[in-house]
């Protein structure tokens, strides 16, 4: 509880000082009593990539979908670019400009790469405007940037379910970037892949990282070490620790309740 | 310019199918059957409108609706309103004691035309209600149901269900709506006699073109980016969701165009067979139509239409000839093709047939098929 309340402080005067990308304050969520986030304070800065590690059921992904929209929160706020997202709907979120990659790749198998990234060009969104919508040279210009920069270019006219393993998380990244989303959250995007796979992800994320904060879930420590500027450590719903990854690793606490194991 | 059209038509193979099965429809058909036989096809060729809003829906969309009835039957009520309206002006029912309004509420003794049977004494008004009425019920449906992430078999289950329940309100309420009977005895359309040879004749032709219309606007909306977007929310309605789109509006919008498809299907029967009765609006017919689908290919707009013609036929003949079989039958087939041909006729044919004649022929394209069953195939599955 101690430890809790120091960290709390601490975040309290980073927040009053500096005017963060995405700011949650005191959110909560139960389920049926069970509070799988316990009034959680986070701060993440502007062009900063933060990796939250933690325990299986630490509440890791709860935190993704409690600012994606997918969950509703119990209570406390979560605010971006100065708009509150626990009032908005999950589309609504999205067009704030967050996008949320999920822990399987999520990616639509019958259509080709190419149709896999039109279709989550952010033009034409309505009804009507889906219905409207032409591939304008701007479009197909912009696809071929994606699929160049997630070394898919190969691949445009792949149907997504032949896709290796990795690739598929790599479409997945693409058809977030697409969007330009100002907060990218990625639900452990190496697991499964292999070395090389994660070394030119690494690579990718810091390459994308510009213009935009990224939080990603990872248990991958030799990742995580790779690209995160600060790491939060999740246990419990709460935050445990909270800073550099030297920090966190010495931690006498983090270590008896995750790394130790 | 041209590249558009061709991309509308669904490509080369789009163009062809879509003009065999035009040429099936305006030539083929009339030069084959007489008159008798050719009206009972243009019915048939009513359930296609229905089957093709459920390609759109169901195979596309991966929204199951088991109620097309319900508004193939709006759509088929609104148009006998109007000619029952017309059938009984003040002249030939005089003899009842209320003249001028519909027999079927004389007998129930009902003295005033009710409040929405009045728009019905105008043509232009009811064709709009015709379109109208049904979109507008769907869209109440799927907004109640789709914003509410009703989904699955459980949205299957509550479309039976409001189709049951409409039944049972028109049975009900045999004073407003002509009960079990349904509107019968309807003769002219403004003074135009719709039971004449020469009536049937331009009715049919009217029914084909509406037809045609209704694949065109179904190719434009699955060759869209509203097309792929419906495939993609089939498959991942949550990578859709998170990508930034409001998934129900889409599901809300696709539901109402398969429900004025099958309006017009219902008004077109009415039109052509003459009545229309609760008995097309239950589970049952509902159900039948989604078996058509099926059987034509839930992917193939124009197998849809096939499946719907090739189905009654069947229905045609064996019900004529084994009445207590056929249901089993028909049953029977509709697990049969979803097990093994989870794609029917069109699947069929895109994995078998056409592969063959493309190595047969890289000259010219087929001839116009002799064989039904041949015929019942034609079409690629993404057209």
């Amino acid at each position: 509880m101690e430890l809790g309340s120091e960290v709390n402080m601490s975040t309290a005067e980073r927040a009053s000082k500096r005017d963060f990308a995405l700011t949650i304050e005191g959110l909560t969520v139960s389920f049926d009593g069970f509070k799988a986030v316990d009034n959680l304070n986070l701060y993440i800065d502007r062009n900063e990539i933060r990796v939250v590690i933690g325990p299986n059921g630490a509440g890791k992904t709860t935190v993704l979908d409690l600012i994606c929209g997918k969950t509703r929160a119990t209570s406390g706020s979560i605010r971006f670019k100065d708009k509150e997202l626990t009032k908005l709907s999950e589309h609504q979120i999205v067009r704030q400009g967050v996008g949320r990659k999920f822990q399987n790749p999520s990616i639509y198998e019958n259509l080709t790469v190419f149709e896999n990234l039109e279709v989550s060009y952010p033009k034409g969104r309505t009804v009507f405007g889906a219905l409207a919508f032409r591939r304008t040279p701007e479009a197909v210009a912009r696809i071929h940037d994606i699929a160049a920069e997630i070394m898919l270019e190969e691949f445009l006219e792949t149907e997504a379910g032949l896709l290796s393993h990795g690739q598929k998380q790599w479409l997945e990244i693409g058809m977030l970037l697409i969007q330009d989303p100002e907060l990218l959250m990625l639900d452990e995007p190496v697991a499964g892949m292999s070395a090389r796979e994660r070394e030119l992800t690494g690579e990718l994320l810091r390459r994308i990282c510009k213009n935009r904060s990224v939080i990603v879930i990872e248990h991958d420590m030799e990742f995580v070490k790779n690209i995160a500027h600060r790491v939060t450590v999740l246990h419990q719903g709460k935050i445990l620790k909270e800073g550099s990854m030297e920090t966190v690793q010495s931690d006498p606490k983090v270590i008896e309740v995750y790394l130790g194991h | 310019m041209n590249k558009a059209l061709t991309q509308w038509l669904g490509g080369r193979d789009g163009a062809i199918s879509l003009a065999i099965l035009a040429a099936l429809i305006f030539v083929v058909m009339p030069l084959a059957f007489d008159i008798f036989r050719l009206n009972l096809i243009g019915k048939y060729l009513t359930y296609a409108f229905v089957a093709i809003g459920l390609v759109l829906c169901w195979g596309y969309g991966g929204i199951l609706s088991l109620g097309q009835g319900i508004f193939f039957g709006l759509g088929g009520y609104c148009m006998a309103m109007f000619l029952k309206l017309e059938a009984s002006d003040p002249v030939s029912t005089k003899i009842q004691s209320t003249p001028g309004i519909p027999d079927f509420m004389d007998w129930n003794q009902i003295t005033e035309l009710p409040w929405f049977w009045q728009p019905f004494h105008s043509l232009p008004l009811t064709l709009i209600l015709v379109i109208v009425v049904p979109g507008l019920f769907a869209y109440f449906i799927g907004a109640a149901m789709f914003k509410r992430r009703v989904s699955g078999v459980y949205f299957s289950i509550i479309t039976q269900a409001i189709a049951s329940i409409l039944t049972i309100l028109i049975i009900g309420q045999q004073g407003y709506t002509g009960g079990v009977n349904g509107i019968t005895d309807l003769r002219t359309l403004l003074g135009w006699d719709i039971r004449t040879d020469s009536a049937k004749y331009v009715l049919y032709y009217l029914n084909g073109a509406l037809l045609i219309s209704c694949i065109l606007v179904g190719r434009a909306i699955i060759t869209s980016k509203l097309g792929k977007l419906l495939l993609a929310m089939r498959d991942r309605e949550d990578r859709v969701r998170f990508s930034g789109y409001d998934v129900s509006s889409f599901k809300i919008f696709v539901f109402c165009v398969g429900a004025m498809m099958s309006a017009i299907g219902g008004a077109m029967f009415t039109l052509q067979v003459g009545f229309m009765s609760p008995s097309f609006v239950g589970i049952v017919p509902s159900i039948e139509m989604v078996i058509f689908t099926a059987v034509g290919g839930r992917m193939s707009l124009i197998g849809a239409v096939y499946g719907a013609l090739l189905v009654n036929f069947g229905k045609t003949y064996f019900s004529e000839s084994f009445p207590t079989l056929w249901l089993v039958f028909m049953g029977a087939l509709f697990i049969g093709v979803v097990m093994g041909f989870p794609n029917g006729l069109a699947g069929l044919y895109s994995s078998h047939i056409k592969p063959r004649l493309a190595r047969r022929a890289g000259r010219k394209v087929p001839q116009q098929p002799a064989a039904e069953g041949a015929a019942a195939g034609h079409s690629n599955p993404s057209a």
